[in-house]
């Protein structure tokens, strides 16, 4: 292992990091006006121009807050659970391929941190990890509500992570692999996974809903029932943390949603840029068209949220187990004989 | 028991088709609705630096007038006072002093008059009651502020400004 290849690795893991760390502050100010605009409205303009200094007001504000722990908690789990969900939601940007290899010279760079060659597995063990910084906060604040909550998170993550492996497994007998980069490298040009698997993107998305816990499944935060969910006894960063690690994961699964479904880097027309920009400028107009599928896909979590209202808890379990899962199933099945035809003839 | 009234109405609970079983349609729907709001004027106005246009019977801050020769019209009748459904308004009556014919135009004048805008409702009665045509409700908004005792307007801020060309 030479030098060079560790300081790649760092500068690469920084950025992403910090990335993301960004793509999330901006989120909340986003989310805040997609809510504002879809209702008529304006949204916070008041903190610099069109009010895009208002992620940076409201971080110190909470930096501000008092910090609080209640007196019959578990005080170590209750500092944990923040950190755990804000560490779940980051390392799953490990493996996402950012953009195609970049040349400069004769070093080959992958934008890629890490390709491992179970890169799908390795996503989806992470996503379930994620349920766990809610559930020990929801434990240790020694609430009922926010109890109930971790409950309701666990169920909900543990009904659809069956559903979400399963239209991953009918997307790994179309692409042979499961290996993140080479799933997107196989999708060159126009060859997106969505044209082959659309019942299986429908299924991962709405999946994604209930896993990232956004409307309509945000059962676990239903303030009408459980006043803030999991989050109730949180304040100051705390709760900053958690709900932060919100806006990170859905940037994390709308990355995966991209890169599984519609191609990451992979665009139109790519191999006519290639030639015209450059082995340097070419990879990063791929990131550019990897983080404008990311955008639409926020947006699209976004508009949602603005639009459907809250699933009952007993509507999310039947949708969850008898409706999706069969669908998943079916799928699985129907892809498999699909392939065997083809490949018999 | 027989229905109390004619508007009764049985409502028939049909169990959901395929379609509405799918969500999806209905999901479609909705977000159409929605992003078509994205394009549509927004109906905030940007109050501090945009203001709304009032009618043109607004009834806003007091205002007590002079007439053309910049003599304060009030000859403290307290017709308004007595008007008053709130209470709002007091007054101290005194007499005009001859040097201070061009200040008064009645011989009697208000030396205090007070408004309560905590208690004053806006509902104009004192404008009607006034014979002199001296207080009007054609001010501004009354700002906020943070002591009870700073609402009770007094002359200060309550009489119009001098016209320009006799100060």
């Amino acid at each position: 292992m030479d030098i060079a290849f560790v300081i790649e690795k760092f500068v690469l893991v920084a950025i992403i990091f910090g990335i993301s760390l960004l793509i999330a502050m901006y989120s909340t100010y986003a989310e805040r006006k997609v809510a504002a605009f879809l209702q008529d409205r304006l949204g916070p303009d008041r903190a610099g121009p069109f009010g895009i200094l208002q992620p940076l007001a409201d971080g110190v504000k909470m930096f501000m807050k008092e910090e609080i722990v209640p007196s019959n908690s578990n005080k170590w789990l209750f500092m944990v659970g923040p950190g755990l969900a804000m560490l779940t939601a980051c390392i799953g940007t490990a493996v996402i391929p950012w953009g195609p290899d970049m040349t400069i010279g004769d070093r080959v760079i992958p934008l890629q941190v890490t390709d491992i060659n179970v890169g799908v597995l390795y996503i989806f063990g992470v996503v379930s990890l994620g349920v766990y910084g809610v559930m020990i906060g929801g434990w240790a604040s020694n609430n009922k509500y926010s109890l109930l909550s971790a409950i309701r998170a666990a169920s909900q993550n543990i009904s659809y992570e069956i559903a979400m492996g399963l239209s991953i497994i009918a997307l790994l007998l179309v692409t042979n692999t499961m290996s993140i980069g080479e799933i997107v490298a196989n999708q060159h040009g126009w060859h997106w996974n969505v044209l082959y698997q659309p019942v299986g993107f429908i299924l991962f998305m709405i999946c994604s809903f209930a896993e990232t816990n956004r409307a309509p499944f945000d059962l676990p935060e239903c303030e009408t029932e459980l006043i803030g969910g999991y989050h109730t006894e949180y304040s100051s960063m705390k709760l900053g943390f958690y709900l932060f690690a919100e806006y990170i994961n859905m940037f994390v699964s709308s990355a995966v949603m991209a890169s599984l479904y519609f191609g990451g880097y992979n665009y139109p027309g790519m191999d006519w840029v290639l030639v015209q920009a450059g082995p340097v400028i070419a990879p990063l107009i791929g990131t550019a068209v990897f983080f404008a599928k990311i955008f639409a896909f926020i947006f699209f979590f976004m508009w949602v949220r603005w639009t459907i209202p809250r699933f009952r808890y007993d509507q999310l379990m039947h949708l969850g187990w008898k409706g999706l899962i069969p669908l998943a199933i079916a799928n699985v099945v129907i892809t498999s004989i699909v392939i065997a035809i083809i490949e018999k003839f | 028991m027989e229905p109390l009234t004619s508007k009764k109405k049985v409502l028939e609970q049909k169990p959901l088709t395929l379609s509405e079983r799918m969500y999806l349609p209905a999901i479609a729907k909705g977000l159409t609705i929605t992003f078509s709001h994205l394009f549509k004027k927004e109906a905030t106005i940007r109050y501090p630096e945009v203001q709304r246009e009032f009618s043109t019977n607004f009834r806003g801050m007091h205002s007590l007038k002079r007439d053309e020769d910049g003599r304060e019209r009030c000859t403290a009748c307290g017709l308004c006072a007595l008007s008053c459904p709130a209470e709002a308004i007091t007054m101290i009556a005194a007499e005009r002093k001859p040097e201070e014919k061009q200040l008064y135009r009645e011989e009697k004048y208000a030396s205090v008059y007070e408004i309560n805008m905590l208690r004053c409702i806006f509902c104009g009665l004192c404008e009607e009651a006034c014979p002199k045509e001296a207080i009007y409700l054609d001010g501004p908004i009354v700002p906020a502020d943070y002591l009870r005792k700073d609402f009770i307007y007094g002359k200060d801020k309550l009489v119009e400004q001098p016209l320009n060309n006799k100060s």
